[in-house]
């Protein structure tokens, strides 16, 4: 695996801060305190998952907080930061408001997951838990398009806003395919 | 389950803290701490065994708290989700 320096997570996060219109925490100590947690979870897991949640382990269960997390967008929106403050609004950025803690948006099933890693068979283990993903059995990869843009992808559930168009996850919807083996 | 002493003038509550190691909210609740002279014990849960984090899960929740960090319980009965400086100010009389 290729050795990942704090300047390459800076560099991410910052090519993906401009890439949605986002800016970086303001607060140099605090945002260099949150690359190191990146940077640490990307070393331990392989993954950058969120410095600020406690993650499994197993990317499977991790996938909705490696960051930038599928949470990102309707926390910024609506708190002017994400979880861990990492991204924040333009207003944010520039005045010099001290943030509050947001609100934690992620399913509490999700956050259970890295609590019993052992104990729960990541095959098995149903990972769809809200209302509109009980449709089909839940545990499998599925393809997934969004109605408003067309864009898909390959997840056990869809993400929780599409990262092209920003449309709500309820704007998404199965791809079923059906294949047929003959002779 | 290792906690961490972190030795403090002020000893009137017993404060407990779950933190994350890589969390920077945890680590300013520490200062924080720190800075107030607080005596308090914390875990990083992140770097704990599978069935001590099962532990802290039941010890936060039994205390009616979300799954976040950090997350301060104070003389066992408080317990104070996120970096709230003016809720941790109130309590622990700083």
């Amino acid at each position: 695996m290729t050795e990942i320096t704090l300047e390459m997570v800076r560099q991410r996060a910052e090519t993906d801060a401009k890439t949605n219109g986002y800016y970086l925490n303001p607060d140099s100590k605090f945002l260099r305190s949150l690359l190191e947690g990146l940077k640490s979870n990307q070393d331990r897991y392989g993954y950058p998952s969120c410095p600020c949640r406690l993650a499994s382990g197993k990317f499977d269960f991790d996938r909705d907080i490696i960051c930038p997390c599928d949470y990102r967008d309707p926390d910024v929106a609506e708190f002017g930061a994400c979880y861990c403050a990492l991204y924040v609004r333009n207003d944010v950025h520039q005045s010099k408001t001290e943030l509050k803690p947001v609100p934690e948006r992620r399913p509490l099933e999700k956050q259970s997951r890295a609590y019993s890693v052992a104990t729960a068979a990541p095959e098995t283990k149903p990972v769809a838990t809200t209302n509109e993903e009980t449709k089909p059995a839940g545990n499998k990869l599925r393809l997934w398009y969004c109605k408003q843009c067309g864009y898909v992808v390959f997840r056990y559930e869809p993400p929780y806003t599409c990262p092209i168009c920003k449309a709500k996850k309820e704007m998404f919807e199965e791809i079923r395919t059906h294949i047929d083996l003959i002779g | 389950m290792q906690f961490s002493k972190v030795s403090g003038q002020k000893r009137q509550h017993k404060v407990i803290l779950y933190a994350l190691s890589t969390c920077a909210w945890c680590k300013m609740t520490k200062q924080f701490l720190k800075d107030n002279y607080v005596e308090y014990e914390y875990i990083d849960v992140d770097l704990c065994q599978e069935e001590d984090k099962q532990k802290i899960r039941d010890h936060i929740q039994s205390k009616g708290g979300p799954l976040s960090y950090p997350t301060v319980i104070i003389d066992d009965n408080m317990l104070i989700t996120g970096f709230r400086k003016d809720k941790l100010k109130e309590v622990l009389g700083i």
